[in-house]
């Protein structure tokens, strides 16, 4: 009778997991796909994948599509202003984050409680889309480079999680420096920077991803086109492609024989290859770093 | 003679401890007047809703109109129609996400029971991924896959399942399942982790005793991980409830076309639209200014819930 029960068991068991497996890797395919898709498309013959024709294996593989991107106007601008925010950006708000969170740890400040709380709170609302709008504009900031930059450098969240770090520190370090006659500054560039490199660099990436992928500060802030990102720049190409394509096409100034159809480009193979190029850096850093935004989620629940 | 030499000592010392810790206030000011401008100064923008604000005009030039567009957001017919539609998108978009909301705790109940290292990994590893994408890049794919010209239309065309392509983003049905799927697709994995983590610090203890009483894997996840991942449902949950109103404007943007229009704008698309496309800067500030109200209530009260629930703010 036990023996029964325990087959009985063992083959619900059994079931449970073959189901359970295939259902996560069924997900994980349908996670991993689009972008696969995206790939095989931009480097396979470029008629086919206009008819939609490239699903799973690439075909008559090419690069111009990759290369003729270099003539397309604007990309190499938005490029270098997405590149310039992501790394400006992140740089501004490690140093922020690094500093405020540790200094919202010295309990001796001024009114410290009080000045943590008119940060943090900032989280919780927001003036609305027009005020922000109008105020970006009285501060010179609206079509300007900076306004991408300087908004987003004292981030509430970041500076919880460097805080909730510092304080896991032994406060002894600290404390030796300051008898040995070291400042504030000093004690938070030769002790504290170098101890919470873990955590900044959780906070660096974070804020590198935000950066790269965000798209309604250029949509709202921005009207001129040398300062677009590459985000809002894809995402008009999305609307445009057909046009597009055929000015590289007249750039080219070819006619169009049988054997170039391949690499002809379409409005298909432009927004697919400039997808790739948007979502490459991501592709490639993220596995890296992944154990960073894991850690980084963690420390913040905690605070939660 | 000797105590005064005490006190002035001490006096010293404590101007010097004054000094000190006025001076770490004055490090983080430059931040705190940042902060100041970019959260807290846009705020006097909501006057802006009192006013017929037409830029390029200044506010000093501009008609002060009262409540003229609070009034008309309740009086004018098309105007009510028009928001009522909006704050049903919210509250079906918002609804939906919250209705699914456990979709990542069973994720990580479930991932859980997966005994091979490697392909557990691989599974949290390659579901997070599409949390780092930007939502240009979803309608990107979405495209790719969805258009008329898509992956899916072609490959129904060649089994002669349809003859004329079918419109997934170029129409209106079932525009909020298709929002909730792509932000589940986006979401789900990376809001799994959260649990993951509380899953991993249970007491492993407790399952050894509960196997030994004859507890058999089902009764396992149901009586022990279940439980212990209702703390962290609870909060996200109230955070949810909290941000009702902020569906965002990143997805619905994106994805909003001539054809969708009526039930994919939310709130926050709505004031894009008829703020800085349609240029009425002052209604579009009306409507965010009361929704920031409602917003702040609403996190207020789900505070004072879980204050009662848990003992413990969320704020």
């Amino acid at each position: 009778m036990k023996q029964l029960k325990r087959n009985g068991q063992n083959s619900s068991d059994i079931t449970f997991t073959i189901v359970n497996y295939l259902l996560f890797g069924l997900f994980t395919i349908v996670c991993i796909y689009p972008f696969y898709y995206l790939v095989i498309n931009t480097i396979s013959a470029n008629d086919l994948s206009a008819r939609g024709a490239i699903n799973l294996i690439p075909k008559a593989i090419h690069f111009e599509n990759y290369k003729s991107l270099i003539e397309i106007k604007g990309l190499g601008t938005a490029t270098m202003v997405s590149v310039a925010k992501m790394v400006i950006g992140t740089g501004l708000t490690v140093i922020a984050s690094a500093f405020l969170g540790f200094m919202f740890t010295q309990e001796r400040m001024w009114k410290r409680k009080f000045w943590y709380r008119f940060v943090v709170i900032t989280m919780y609302f927001n003036a609305g889309l027009i005020p922000l709008f109008i105020t970006m504009k009285n501060l010179h900031l609206s079509n300007n480079f900076w306004v991408y930059v300087i908004p987003t450098i004292v981030q509430p969240f970041h500076i919880i999680l460097v805080k909730t770090y510092v304080e896991s520190l032994p406060k002894a370090l600290q404390e030796a420096a300051e008898i040995d006659g070291a400042g504030i500054i000093k004690v938070f560039c030769k002790i504290v920077l170098p101890t919470c490199t873990p955590i900044l660099a959780t906070v660096a990436i974070f804020s590198a991803v935000n950066q790269w992928n965000s798209y309604q500060d250029t949509l709202i802030y921005i009207t001129n086109q040398k300062l677009y990102s590459l985000q809002y720049l894809l995402y008009t190409y999305i609307n445009q492609a057909n046009s597009l394509a055929s000015m590289v096409k007249n750039s080219s100034g070819a006619a169009l024989s049988s054997s170039m159809v391949a690499t002809q480009q379409t409005g298909t193979s432009i927004r697919m290859t400039v997808s790739v190029i948007v979502v490459l850096p991501i592709l490639c850093i993220y596995p890296m770093f992944q154990r960073f935004f894991i850690k980084g989620i963690m420390i913040g629940s905690v605070k939660g | 003679m000797r105590s005064a030499n005490t006190t002035s000592k001490q006096m010293f010392s404590k101007k010097r401890n004054d000094w000190r810790s006025f001076s770490y206030f004055l490090w983080i000011l430059p931040f705190l007047i940042l902060v100041f401008l970019f959260s807290y100064f846009p705020l006097h923008g909501w006057i802006y809703s009192f006013f017929d604000y037409k830029p390029p005009r200044s506010l000093a030039q501009c008609e002060f109109v009262g409540l003229q567009w609070f009034k008309m957001l309740f009086t004018n017919k098309t105007q009510v129609s028009q928001l009522l539609q909006v704050l049903k998108n919210t509250f079906a978009m918002s609804f939906l996400g919250i209705l699914t909301s456990f979709f990542p705790v069973f994720f990580a109940i479930f991932l859980n029971e997966i005994k091979a290292k490697k392909f557990k990994t691989f599974v949290q590893t390659f579901t997070t991924l599409p949390n780092f994408i930007s939502w240009v890049l979803i309608y990107s794919v979405a495209f790719s896959l969805f258009s008329s010209s898509g992956m899916v239309n072609t490959i129904l065309k060649n089994w002669g399942i349809v003859t004329e392509p079918i419109k997934f983003l170029d129409s209106d049905s079932h525009t909020y399942l298709w929002m909730l799927m792509w932000n589940v697709w986006k979401n789900l994995g990376w809001s799994a982790i959260i649990y993951l983590a509380s899953i991993a610090s249970i007491d492993q203890e407790q399952y050894e005793a509960a196997s030994i009483d004859g507890a058999n894997r089902f009764q396992l996840m149901r009586h022990i991980t279940l439980p212990a991942l209702m703390p962290t449902f609870f909060i996200m949950l109230m955070l949810s409830v909290a941000n009702f109103l902020n569906n965002g404007l990143d997805q619905y943007y994106v994805f909003q076309n001539s054809f969708n229009k009526e039930h994919i704008q939310v709130l926050d698309l709505y004031v894009y639209n008829i703020g800085m496309t349609g240029s009425s800067y002052s209604l579009a500030t009306a409507i965010s200014m009361l929704k920031s109200i409602v917003s702040i209530v609403l996190l207020a009260s789900v505070n004072v819930v879980s204050k009662k629930v848990r003992g413990e703010s969320i704020i």
